[in-house]
């Protein structure tokens, strides 16, 4: 995956039988007595938009650090690019391709835009550390290469004028774009974006939509988001799973979840 | 120089040795064939990309235009043929421009933020055919247009990011157009046959003003018109090659088409494209330019975001600040205008460049500014002065579009916050009986496309122009400019209401971004207020109110009190001034949204459509003159970014002013 321009091959793929990406298949995850995810299977097509949606405390976040390897499931199996696993650590997930922003933005709050970017990019550094001190030869080099792929993302996401910023300063909806950013330094094959949108205003997420589309479209990066906006949801993704109390009840096209009598009265309540 | 009663003229021009030869370089694109011949390898164009500045060379820059016009031509751009530009200041479109007039084909640059609806009227009625612009929010609209204006054919793009899978006919890359000139044989000869074609009198642009009443209109301007303003700007500010300048003001303003464009290529020097919008300052500071054009707002803006600054300094750091902004309030302006100044009064305003002065320049970006001009509409006295008793030398010129720019300056040495100056070379100007200025030049417009009966009502057979201003011409020779000559009325008891002058000093608080006064053919005068949401917006942060919209913040109680203050002090000024001391505000209200450019109440250019705003706020205008109402529920209609519409509804309370007593007798001491 290069962050220069491509075009996206996801049309075609779409149509076709399309390739998974990653496959979930009776994943369970429980924390003592709680139970968060309860044999839940759903897959994730290469190059499409999955969106997890469903009520507060339904299990999405969960599966989000099931899927980056930040939490382990108890039972189950996660497949990746073909390859199966039951554990893996967080950074092993990046350097196989997954990359991800938080519910509440996590960035270093004290360090520029720029520099919060380029940390993006530490994975692909190689250098070491005495050659980084130096800032000569083949670690400026190699500093000037990672800098320029972070300068097309800076320009792809339109915030160069807070390049350097220190992003505490930032306001809500600029710090989630860095966030953003910063995961796609990591030039991710699976992006995953934990609410994206939470606490932005109509223009703000209109904005951070289009981006998430472009992402897609050019990059050609499979995203799977977590999202409450349904508007939202139903615009981006291309299928939409819905968890609830941490089972599955619907999985389908936007519409097809939507019309769903068991989503219906997981988000407005039935009587019992 | 005066000639009779009212009637001025301005320095006869003189072919200096320097000045090219006005008859061989008639239009820009032979001054680009003489600018790549005599200074080929000075930087023409720069822009930052990807955070690195880019040069282009007048040289370079030949190529660009000439592989543009040559592909342009191949898919069918003939002499006569109407190329719209869209999109943002980018090197690109400015060597669209040049591209189209080498051919004789005219440009039409039209607002990149207009809707798809206001865009489709510019189009149709100029008849485009081409269009190039800038990325594919413009392609999308452009798309959008076409469903219905059929004639327009080709669409080129500049920016490729997601058009890469648009499969449309007719709509192509800035790159693919250039292969196909570079493809074409002997396409440079050809190319400099299209050129020697040109002459003076063809049509180089047609500029579409906002205009503050009804559908823009299409403004014709001659290669002659536009070679003689920046002619006589370079003559009036002594440009050269030399100079800096930024271009981020809309391409379809006449004053970025003349600065930006047409200066460049009579003067030679480089123009620099910012890397976004929103990076002007720091990109203005890196480049250090040397010639800045801006309208008012942006020089208000400026001390707004200071004064906002300033409030979050410590308190050491706001006493040094005060101190010596007071040091040059006093001194700065004389030194500037080579005055004799008391010695210690230099050391303390040398004391305060150092420490205060020269870093604020810095961090505006406007250190090296030579020649500063504001034009557009009228600056505030105060923030005029402002800039200028920071030792920048901030000029006033007044200009149309009709004129090319140029009607008055104001030179070096004669500078008066409230006048706008003496003509320019080759302008003459009368104050015709009903008050309005009128003026001649070199530089005036063709016509009004396509509109015959505006042209008759503008411009009289013997090439003068109706300015649509009221002014008169004070006793120092200068011309002052009161307001529009339409917007000018009368309270019931005959005093002078001038809108404009009562907003601007409203304007001047850094908390006021807009205010729309009314009172022709009332008996008091009232006022609409929108606050500043940065300015007000960092006041409440310091003072812990919270808000959820600029609809809840203008509401606030404590925001009422603060801005019925500035009323007041507006109101003692007033009180002060023998032609308005009857026209201080009785009555205002803060608005409950901001007046919008996409709701048509403000000109993309931020003047305000008086007709508009009297039409939608109709409630709240009666209500003000109800002194029974204290509030008043209102529901407007909202047009949103992306074209849709809402209704926001509000509930705004009105205040009620105590006016100032106005001390008759002291007027007339003071004539006395």
């Amino acid at each position: 995956m290069n962050v220069a321009v491509k075009p996206a091959d996801t049309g075609s793929d779409r149509a076709n039988a399309p390739e998974v990406m990653l496959d979930i298949r009776n994943v369970s995850l429980s924390f003592g007595g709680v139970h968060a995810i309860k044999d839940v299977s759903f897959n994730i097509h290469k190059g499409e938009i999955r969106a997890i949606i469903g009520p507060n405390g339904a299990g999405k976040t969960s599966m989000l650090n099931v899927i980056n390897g930040f939490y382990h499931p108890q039972v189950g199996e996660i497949t990746f690019k073909g390859e199966t696993r039951t554990q893996m650590r967080p950074y092993v997930a990046a350097t196989q391709g997954i990359a991800r922003t938080f519910q509440n933005v996590a960035l270093f709050r004290g360090m520029s835009t720029l520099d919060n970017i380029m940390s993006g990019r530490t994975l692909k550094m190689h250098k070491n550390f005495f050659w980084q001190m130096l800032r000569f030869g083949p670690a400026m080099q190699e500093e000037v290469e990672h800098r320029e792929r972070v300068e097309e993302i800076i320009d792809f996401l339109e915030i160069q004028h807070i390049r350097r910023t220190p992003v505490g300063r930032l306001p809500y909806g600029l710090q989630k774009r860095v966030e953003l950013a910063r995961a796609l330094a990591m030039e991710p094959e699976l992006l995953l974006l934990d609410e994206p949108m939470a606490g932005m205003n109509l223009e703000e997420k209109e904005d951070m939509s289009r981006f998430i589309l472009d992402v897609n479209d050019q990059f050609g990066t499979t995203i799977a988001l977590i999202e409450h906006d349904m508007g939202v949801v139903m615009d981006l993704s291309t299928r939409v799973v819905v968890l609830d109390h941490g089972e599955k009840i619907a999985d389908g096209t936007p519409a097809e979840v939507s019309s769903n009598q068991d989503v219906i009265d997981a988000y407005l309540g039935v009587a019992h | 120089m005066r000639l009779a009663e009212g009637r001025l003229s301005g320095w006869k021009q003189e072919m200096t040795a320097e000045a090219h030869d006005a008859s061989v370089h008639d239009t820009i694109p032979k001054l680009l064939l003489r600018n790549a011949k005599v200074r080929g390898a000075r930087p023409a164009m720069r822009e930052k990309d990807l955070g690195i500045w880019q040069t282009w060379s007048w040289a370079d820059t030949l190529t660009e235009i000439r592989d543009l016009a040559l592909g342009l031509r191949a898919l069918g751009l003939k002499r006569g043929d109407r190329v719209a530009i869209v999109g943002d200041n980018r090197p690109r479109l400015y060597w669209a421009i040049c591209s189209a007039q080498s051919l004789g084909a005219i440009p039409v640059p039209v607002y990149q933020d207009s809707v798809a609806e206001e865009m489709g009227y510019v189009l149709d009625h100029a008849g485009v055919k081409f269009a190039v612009v800038e990325n594919q929010e413009q392609v999308d609209k452009l798309l959008e247009i076409r469903e219905t204006y059929k004639d327009l054919k080709e669409i080129v793009f500049d920016e490729e990011r997601g058009l890469q899978n648009y499969d449309v006919d007719g709509v192509r890359s800035y790159e693919a157009v250039q292969q196909l000139g570079r493809d074409s044989d002997d396409g440079e000869d050809v190319w400099r046959g299209e050129i020697a074609e040109g002459k003076a009198d063809d049509t180089a642009i047609i500029l579409y003003t906002s205009g503050t009443t009804g559908r823009p209109k299409g403004v014709v301007l001659t290669q002659g018109a536009c070679v003689w303003a920046a002619d006589t700007a370079e003559q009036f500010d002594s440009l050269t090659e030399n100079d800096e300048v930024i271009a981020y003001l809309p391409m379809a303003w006449v004053g970025d088409h003349i600065f930006s464009y047409a200066q460049s290529y009579v003067s030679g020097y480089c123009v620099n494209c910012p890397e976004s919008p929103e990076t002007v300052i720091d990109d203005r500071r890196e480049v250090g330019t040397t010639y800045a054009f801006a309208p008012p707002r942006i020089y208000e803006n400026l001390i707004t975001h200071t004064t906002v600054a300033m409030e979050d300094a410590s308190a050491i750091k706001k006493k040094m600040f005060e101190y010596f902004l007071g040091v040059a309030r006093e001194y700065g302006e004389d030194i500037l205008n080579g005055k004799p100044v008391p010695l210690m009064a230099r050391l303390k305003y040398w004391l305060g460049n150092l420490m205060v002065y020269g870093p604020l320049k810095n961090r505006y970006g406007l250190s090296k500014v030579r020649i500063g001009y504001t034009a557009g509409e009228a600056i505030g006295p105060e923030i005029f002065k402002y800039y200028r008793a920071l030792g920048i030398n901030l000029k006033q010129l007044y200009g149309q579009t009709e004129a090319a720019v140029y009607i008055t300056g104001q030179p070096d040495g004669e500078i008066y916050a409230d006048t706008v100056g003496t003509p320019m070379g080759g302008v003459e100007i009368e104050i015709a009986d009903s008050g309005e200025v009128m003026y001649r030049s070199p530089g005036i417009f063709t016509e009004y496309y396509k509109n015959k009966e505006a042209t008759r009502d503008t411009k009289t057979s013997d090439g003068w122009v109706h300015s649509g201003d009221a002014g008169f011409i004070d006793d120092k020779g200068h011309l002052k400019i009161i307001d529009r000559a339409k917007d000018v009325g009368h309270l019931n008891d005959g005093t002078l209401f001038p809108p404009k002058y009562i907003e601007n000093k409203l304007k001047f608080f850094p908390n006021i971004k807009e205010a729309v006064a009314f009172g022709d053919g009332r008996d008091s005068v009232t006022a609409f207020i929108n606050i500043d949401l940065t300015s007000v917006g960092s006041w409440a942060e310091r003072n812990n109110v919270v808000y959820a919209s600029y609809q809840e913040l203008a509401g606030n109680p404590d925001v009422y009190k603060m801005i019925e203050d500035h009323v007041d002090a507006v109101n003692l000024e007033l009180s002060q001034e023998e032609r308005v001391a009857g026209a201080q505000i009785s009555r205002f209200l803060i608005l409950h949204k901001e007046l919008d450019p996409d709701d048509g109440e403000i000109t993309r250019t931020a003047k305000v459509r008086r007709s508009l705003v009297n039409e939608r706020y109709a409630v709240l205008i009666d209500a003000l003159y109800d002194p029974s109402k204290k509030r008043q529920k209102i529901k407007t209609e909202v047009t949103f970014e992306d074209g849709r519409r809402g209704d926001i509804e509000g509930d705004v309370e009105i205040r009620d002013m105590k006016l100032h007593a106005i001390d008759r007798a002291s007027f007339k001491e003071a004539a006395e």
